[in-house]
């Protein structure tokens, strides 16, 4: 493996001499911009974030437990030609994900061709029974997807995972666009940025398009939640009300004749579709966790009977699991005969043992996940971690190796980020956000998460991470006609 | 709309009223006590101030005398008493929080930009010298408040809800104020036109922002049956039971005609939109004011019940 010298790390922007040519005006706005105007509009940001509430809540922690996420005030910007690239790759890889997800719940091809052990299918605790032969409308299960992408050169990009059950970060990059607007409208015109705005419309109308075949007229469509002490409760109420939906809690919701209904001040009201922001575990306490109060007891039962649709479908978080991800370039392959176009980080298993050792040996170089874990939370970043963290570590994979996967330390790449001293180059990702309904749309761009510390390479929010606004540009043909 | 959104709203409404007629309540209280001298005796004043802010049996339950200390502290920032000032805008904005999609985004910031603020005071702002400018804060911020649902938000059931909390609650906390102070008035000042006499009832009508009005209304000196009767029965008097009420009815009929269905709440009310549009004072106190106050209240209880039996449930 590489020694420990200074990695050289791609940086999105490129030197002040060699600016790449996407981030020209962004180069030129940084060069002109004092740093104090920088400092006054970073807070004015925060102002705008705290007075319109757009907190998330951080869990084990005392105190303060309604936070901003730190917004970067500079934008990451993508043109066209990386963006197409992007998105093929990212549709492509979505279709198979939702192949597989139906397989796993009918016929199994995928499992019986050998292409997956099936006790890593069938053992898995996301892995729902009540699923098997259930119908879901139109054969989706993954409405909605985030696939988060890590970049580390011009043309390499690697999926780091795949989110198939509730991923959330939609709101922030929706408001990150308008926060930018609102602080320098002249650069976000000049830009000409691809929109993103009308997700929200998208949305709705992916959800709509999946309604149950008995759903006459109109489906309607209600967003679950599971209250407003849940971390992304501001972004359920943000949903809910740029589409003009309800936001339902479980006791807003009662099953009768297995059909769902909603209390409201004129009576039930049935419910077509439900885009649930709730886990598997808390849908229906008859069927699942009985201690539940935040779902709805015969959700499953009306589930089942096809009259409604529950979007993503419940069971879906088997496509996204750290363990199964491995598998997912062979899904390409298997259900779409294509070859995969985004690549995969190479992983390491810790359940088999050959693999095992190879972890257990380089766990200086590697980063090892919890395969049920996330948000950053439950992980090893073994070049930053001292020796005893990573004795304990190897104490826990020993333990429990099926729970446990590597991968290699990626030199991610860096954008310019204003932090304390100015600014600087940080480590980020990128969170696109694909619907699925009667067609698969993508809003350009997505969430941009940025490690905020010097060196770090942990974007979650709940580990000091920010977020930046996402810029898809078109082809400046002036400038390339002057080139 | 969703019975739990409408609940929201209605609540919304009445904390953040019940947060204002605390805050006038207190601010009445203290320039009575800092009159120069206070012939009930003792602590009659901030005895009544507990007693009208409903929170009699808690108060007494962890305090033994009502001192200005005791009951400042009690009614403006107790965290352990849910009609104090901070737990009222606290459970207002979580209340706003689990209902935004039912606000308007000037609601939202009005109720959210409090709450921010009031997360910044500190122990020196409930100091006896700078209580004042926290209570005129929270007048500010609810009229603030008020002024969003006034003009920024659709007129459906949405409004309807929030216009219904704000319209009970003030009914129920003027009559509460009336039946206080005025059984404390009464029986030490048997003549009146005394110029203590004067500022006592000039605080009351203060409290209920309406002095002003008084004079408007009657053009003559304050006198404790006009106070009454203003407090009661002029309909345009904003925070009159008879105004209340009658904005109450309002609003029940508007839900009545969207939803096509009305209950037991519209005849409730509208019997006692009767009883204050065809009463007279001198009835009234003739057969007992505090009677009367006290079988008001009851109904309030009885109407925001019934209220909550036909939509909030």
């Amino acid at each position: 493996m590489q020694p420990e010298a200074k990695p050289a790390f791609f940086d999105e922007m490129g030197a002040p001499a060699a600016c790449r040519p996407q981030y020209r005006l962004i180069s030129d706005w940084l060069s002109a911009i004092p740093t104090e105007t920088l400092e006054i509009k970073r807070r004015e940001a925060e102002f705008i974030f705290r007075r319109t509430g757009i907190t998330f809540a951080v869990y084990s922690e005392g105190g303060d437990t309604e936070r901003i996420i730190p917004f970067d005030i500079i934008p990451r910007v993508l043109d066209q030609a990386e963006w197409d690239y992007l998105s093929r790759g990212i549709i492509q890889r979505v279709r198979a994900l939702n192949a597989f997800i139906g397989d796993v719940y009918n016929a199994q091809e995928f499992i019986r061709a050998g292409k997956i052990p099936a006790e890593l299918v069938l053992h898995n605790p996301c892995f729902i029974s009540e699923m098997m032969l259930l119908p879901v409308a139109q054969n989706i299960y993954t409405h909605i997807s985030g696939i988060d992408i890590v970049r580390v050169g011009p043309g390499e990009f690697y999926v780091l995972e795949d989110n198939c059950r509730t991923p959330s970060g939609v709101s922030y990059m929706l408001e990150n666009r308008e926060v930018m607007r609102r602080l320098f409208p002249d650069l976000v015109n000049r830009a000409r940025i691809k929109p993103i705005s009308h997700y929200p419309e998208d949305l709705l109308e992916t959800l709509r398009s999946v309604a149950p075949g008995n759903c006459a007229g109109d489906p309607v469509v209600a967003l679950l939640t599971p209250g407003s002490f849940n971390s992304a409760y501001y972004e359920h109420s943000f949903l809910a009300d740029e589409m003009g939906i309800e936001l339902v809690e479980g006791l807003d919701l009662v099953v009768q004749d297995m059909q769902v209904f909603m209390r409201t001040t004129t009576g039930l009201q049935r419910v077509d579709v439900l885009y649930r922001r709730l886990d598997d575990a808390f849908l229906d306490p008859l069927v699942f966790r009985p201690d539940s109060l935040l779902g709805v007891p015969g959700l499953m039962a009306a589930y089942r009977a096809g009259n409604v649709t529950i979007a993503n479908a419940a069971g879906s978080g088997i496509a996204d699991d750290k363990a199964i991800y491995t598998f997912v370039p062979e899904m390409i392959r298997f259900f779409l005969g294509e070859e995969p176009i985004l690549r995969n980080v190479p992983t390491w298993r810790c359940d088999i043992p050959s693999e095992r050792a190879y972890v257990l040996e380089h766990l200086h170089e590697l980063v090892v996940k919890d395969v049920h874990g996330s948000g950053g939370y439950g992980m090893l970043v073994g070049p930053h971690a001292s020796s005893a963290e990573r004795a304990v570590f190897a104490e826990k994979i020993r333990a429990a190796p099926h729970r446990y996967i590597a991968q290699p330390t990626l030199s991610l790449s860096t954008c310019p980020t204003f932090v304390k001293n100015g600014v600087a180059p940080r480590h980020v990702d990128l969170r696109p956000f694909v619907l699925m309904g009667r067609e698969i749309r993508l809003v350009p761009g997505g969430l941009t998460r940025v490690a905020l510390r010097e060196g770090s390479l942990v974007v979650n929010s709940s580990q000091g991470g920010g977020t930046k606004d996402t810029w898809i540009i078109e082809e400046d043909t002036d400038a390339e006609a002057k080139a | 709309m969703l019975s739990r959104t409408a609940e929201n709203l209605y609540w919304l409404a009445r904390y953040v009223e019940r947060a204002e007629n605390i805050a006038r309540l207190l601010d009445v209280t203290l320039r009575m006590a800092s009159l120069p001298q206070q012939k009930a005796g003792g602590d009659s004043e901030w005895r009544s101030t507990v007693i009208a802010s409903g929170c009699e049996e808690s108060f007494f339950a962890g305090n033994e005398h009502p001192t200005a200390e005791a009951v400042i502290y009690y009614l403006a920032r107790d965290p352990d008493n849910p009609s104090s000032i901070v737990s009222c805008l606290e459970t207002a904005r979580n209340n706003a929080r689990m209902v935004r999609t039912g606000l308007s985004i000037s609601m939202w910031e009005a109720i959210n930009a409090t709450w921010i603020e009031l997360n910044t005071l500190g122990e020196d702002d409930f100091k006896p010298e700078r209580i004042g400018r926290f209570l005129d804060w929270v007048k500010e911020r609810s009229l603030l408040f008020g002024g969003t649902v006034a003009s920024t938000m659709l007129r459906s059931d949405a409004f309807w809800f929030s216009r219904l909390g704000m319209s009970i609650e003030r009914a129920d906390n003027t009559a509460r104020i009336i039946d206080v102070k005025y059984n404390v008035l009464l029986p030490a000042y048997e003549t009146v036109g005394g110029s203590m006499d004067y500022y006592q009832w000039a605080s009351m009508l203060q409290s209920v922002s309406a002095l002003r009005a008084y004079h408007w209304v009657y053009r003559d000196r304050v006198k404790p049956w006009l106070v009454a009767e203003l407090l009661i029965l002029k309909p345009e008097m904003p925070r009159s039971l008879a105004y209340c009420i009658s904005d109450v009815n309002r609003q029940l009929e508007s839900l009545a005609n969207a939803y096509g269905d009305s209950g037991e709440c519209h005849r409730l009310a509208g019997q006692m939109y009767a009883k204050l549009r065809y009463g007279k004072i001198d009835k009234i106190l003739a057969q007992g004011l505090h009677e009367f106050l006290t079988q008001f209240v009851d109904d309030t209880k009885d109407l925001g019940e019934e209220i909550t039996r036909q939509y909030l449930i």
